[in-house]
């Protein structure tokens, strides 16, 4: 058998890496993946194959010849008419996916985490220590902080699973009625990444308290500091990251 | 051309620069007119306050940055000259301080540009900026002073003090950047110093220790102690000294530390470290550039000879001044988050932390450019082709580790809502683990390591070595590649299950440590056993591709960008604060500028930059023309002469 050439071995990569993130990836691995982050992984896809072939001229040469020969050749004007009806077919079709108007609602532009005020308050009152005032039970008092875990477990089961789920997997009963989804405190990247002065305040403000900048927030998180004492929003938060095995952000790293 | 067209055209340029001028005034004047008195802003005309600050400043730190970085190399280079009696190193190093010349002059306009607009559009700002750095500006002149006299001994005096004075000449050379960086780690005091304006309690001066009457170290331990009888003296007491302090008076806003307090703040040392290594890296790739450029129109193969052997040394320095700064980068962020975390999530979570995807994809530019430039120049070495086999695979491994650490956390800006749907919120099961910096740290570290990798074939290509033991040398490196890599990995899954601070304190250190670790042992490794190594081919310097002399442009001009866009980050963390918590910014500008607004400013400012910069070499390279032209018309005079 002939051995393909330069040009259909990259060819085949490109179509291949789409396939396998497409399709494999996307669909037998995991779920989908969005669109705009295939096409950036594509693009460096086309980068390390144009690097391949443009580092030593012989090879670049070896890339573009059945290129040209197509161009120029007597004998390639089969492939030659097929080209110059696929390719604009193709321009065509992508173009109109692209344009068309679809009947499904815009995508959600807000921030990543919206930025906490620089001073923290419970209603009114200015909290003046960020760090969670039963922590330090955990050391000094185990016996004290156990109920206090349990006080947040009572709270967190009696108001928040319905949307953060029974197992703080952002699952809740209301969840997929919502948009932006109910926090998973169960992925990793959430309760590590945050001190617990940030959750006292996401807790206390909810949606309507999130700031200007970023906007639409669109969170159905509820104020809760119109409903819960102070020492209960502390306590849900030793529940949070006794529950899921996940620590805080600790003040000063 | 006839010269009667020529006058025409001179006439025409010089109508149309008469009309620019008289626009610019019409257009100024009035703003200039307005009463100066007791204004805590003044706009600036067409472009506004903020933007003609942001223009002046981001031009004069590009220059200075240049004219900072190329003599920190140009003395190393001029050293080797000296020691391997080498000519064209000292040629090379006396070309690098020759574009640095041509540059001094700018970045010393363009510091007097921006203050003229500093002192201009913000009076109260730089007044209060003054009130408490006085005497850092003073020192700054003088420091200046120091520089440019140094400078023009360095350079004037290259040819005169040759031979027995040439320590001399080094001696200059190594004050003239002593004096380069002492005076952007002043200036980098009052920038930092905006940003973070508190400190910890044990960097403290006595004096203000006594003035902070709230603060009582003796009060504060027995406060910690009463709230927690677990803890020792001592370590409350460390727990106090790591207490952020504010340096102002909470209701007037009046500076309470002394200078050095002021200066001794959190990001002032992370910034330092940051910009030094950044400086070598860009001066690195400006002067990569010029060699590019100037290979590209080179006539002669002597020339081209020359500029590619420039060019290599260029990016090589900027690869140098590239690898540590992902670290010297990670450590100042990590002094944002110790300073405020609000700040910290600011920067990486929330409002800047598209820029960071952005800064990736650049970073990648810069990686993937550089081993493309290192693989190319391995065409030009006879028996480097049997490295080429390998090529494909480092292509794959830098391509995977730049995808990744371009994947961002958070995809609901770039989803549908169907596509959010599917995913089940806006980060994707699977690839959002690749938001995190426990992988972008890892990939970061893999992607270093290969580089390196390149740069030992480039190396080696060309050479044989002679020691009885190259066989078992190879496989003890090549284990010592794939063990790191191991360990780095295996660190990188361990961070997505430990608490923040082992990971930004114990584990990512580790990675770091073992990535130097492994390129360190190999350097010497290989330096061993290539040492009397036979040569199977020489570099045939010249013998470039131009596509590779336009990625050293590009280098260069992504360097630029990255340069602009992260100050974008630095100083826009402030948000709505001249200096952070202290001083509130109430001009019409006191709002964040958007990502692509910042995008298209600097794009402009880029443009602007390597237009001038262009325009500066451009007449170094006329100036040498007329030179040229000159010596055979003098040689033809003096042969007239003599007959």
């Amino acid at each position: 058998m002939r051995k393909p050439s330069l040009f259909t071995i990259c060819f085949v990569i490109f179509i291949a890496s789409w396939i396998f993130l497409r399709y494999i990836v996307g669909s037998l691995i995991s779920v989908p993946i969005p669109n705009s982050v295939i096409v950036m992984y594509m693009a460096l896809i086309l980068i390390a194959i144009l690097v391949h072939i443009s580092v030593e001229d012989s090879r670049l040469s070896e890339f573009l010849r059945p290129i040209i020969e197509t161009l120029v050749d007597e004998n390639k004007k089969v492939r030659r008419i097929v080209l110059v009806v696929l390719i604009p077919l193709f321009m065509l079709g992508y173009t109109y996916t692209n344009i068309a108007q679809k009947a499904g609602p815009p995508g959600d532009p807000r921030d990543a985490h919206p930025s906490p005020p620089l001073e923290l308050t419970y209603k009114d009152e200015v909290i003046e220590d960020v760090e969670n005032p039963y922590r330090h039970l955990e050391k000094d008092n185990p016996e004290e902080f156990k109920s206090h875990v349990e006080n947040g477990r009572r709270v967190y089961y009696d108001n928040c699973f319905y949307c953060h789920g029974d197992h703080l997997d952002g699952q809740g009963h209301f969840a997929s009625a919502l948009n932006p989804l109910p926090a998973n405190f169960q992925d990793p990247g959430i309760i590590p990444n945050f001190q617990e002065s940030f959750f006292f305040w996401r807790i206390s403000k909810g949606g309507p308290g999130l700031p200007k900048e970023g906007t639409p927030w669109n969170s159905a998180m509820p104020i809760w500091e119109d409903h819960l004492e102070k020492e209960e929003i502390w306590d849900v938060i030793l529940f949070l990251s006794e529950y899921t095995g996940y620590s805080y952000r600790e003040v000063g790293h | 051309m006839s010269c009667c067209a020529s006058h025409t055209f001179k006439r025409i340029y010089l109508i149309l620069a008469l009309v620019l001028l008289g626009f610019v005034l019409f257009s100024v004047l009035p703003a200039f007119a307005q009463d100066m008195t007791d204004e805590e802003y003044r706009p600036f005309p067409l472009i506004g306050s903020r933007n003609a600050a942001w223009i002046a400043a981001q031009l004069h730190l590009l220059f200075g940055s240049f004219i900072l970085g190329v003599p920190m190399f140009a003395v190393i280079i001029e050293f080797i000259g000296w020691k391997t009696k080498e000519e064209r190193y000292d040629r090379m190093a006396y070309e690098f301080i020759k574009l640095c010349m041509g540059a001094f002059s700018t970045t010393a306009l363009l510091g007097g540009v921006l203050v003229f607009v500093l002192v201009w559009c913000y009076p109260k700002v730089l007044s209060k900026l003054s009130g408490i750095f006085g005497p850092t500006m003073i020192f700054y002149v003088i420091l200046f002073f120091g520089e440019t006299f140094t400078l023009y001994i360095y350079y004037y005096g290259w040819d005169k003090m040759k031979g027995r004075f040439k320590w001399v000449h080094l001696f200059l050379g190594v004050l003239l950047n002593i004096w380069g960086t002492a005076i952007m780690f002043v200036s980098n005091t009052w920038l930092t110093y905006q940003t973070s304006p508190a400190t910890q309690f044990r960097k403290l001066s006595d004096s203000t220790k006594e003035k902070l009457t709230d603060f009582n170290k003796e009060e504060m331990v027995a406060e910690m102690l009463a709230h927690d009888p677990e803890l020792t003296s001592a370590e409350a007491a460390a727990k106090v000294d790591a207490t952020v302090i504010s340096l102002h008076d909470e209701t007037t806003g009046e500076f309470l530390g002394t200078v050095w307090d002021a200066i001794n703040n959190f990001t002032w040392m992370p910034v330092n470290i940051h910009r030094l290594i950044g400086n070598i890296a860009f001066g690195g790739s400006i002067v990569a550039a010029y060699a590019a450029f100037r290979f590209l129109v080179a006539k002669s193969k002597e020339d081209k000879a020359h500029y590619d052997w420039m060019g290599y040394n260029g990016n090589f320095i900027a690869l140098i001044g590239l690898i540590p700064l992902p670290f010297a980068g990670y450590w100042l962020g990590k002094e944002i988050y110790d300073f405020n975390n609000t700040m910290g999530i600011n920067m990486m979570g929330s409002l800047f932390s598209w820029l960071f995807i952005l800064q990736a994809v650049m970073i990648g530019v810069l990686f993937i450019g550089a081993n493309y430039y290192l693989w190319s120049g391995m065409g030009r070495i006879k028996g480097a082709e049997i490295y080429a086999r390998y090529r494909p695979y480092m292509i794959t491994v830098i391509v995977i580790c730049v995808a990744i650490w371009m994947t961002p956390r958070t995809l609901s800006k770039i989803s549908s809502a169907s596509e959010l749907s599917a995913m089940g919120g806006s980060n994707h099961p699977h690839l959002g683990f690749f938001g995190l910096m426990t992988a972008k740290n890892t990939v970061v570290n893999i992607v270093i390591l290969t580089t390196f990798l390149s740069f030992l074939f480039y190396r080696r290509s060309g050479k044989t070595p002679i020691v009885g033991w190259k066989g078992v040398g190879n496989i003890l490196i090549s284990a010592i590649f794939f063990l790191g890599v191991v360990v780095i990995v295996v660190i990188g899954i361990v961070g997505f299950t430990v608490e923040t601070n082992v990971r930004v304190n114990v584990l990512t250190p580790w990675q770091v440590l073992v990535a130097l670790g492994v390129m360190v042992v190999v350097t010497i490794l290989d330096i061993i056993m290539y040492r009397k190594a036979t040569m199977s081919g020489t570099i045939n310097w010249g013998q470039m591709t131009d596509r590779s002399q336009y990625v050293l442009i590009l280098l260069a001009i992504t360097f630029t960008s990255l340069m602009g866009l992260m100050g974008y980050a630095r100083s826009g963390l402030r948000e709505g604060w001249h200096i952070f918590g202290v001083m509130k910014d109430t001009s019409v500008d006191a709002f964040t500028p958007s990502l692509s607004s910042a995008v298209n400013m600097v794009s402009i400012i880029m443009v602007i930059f390597f237009a001038l910069v262009g325009f500066i070499f451009w007449l170094g390279l006329w100036g040498d023309k007329k030179k040229q032209a000159a010596v055979p018309v003098e040689a033809e005079a003096t042969a007239e002469s003599d007959a």
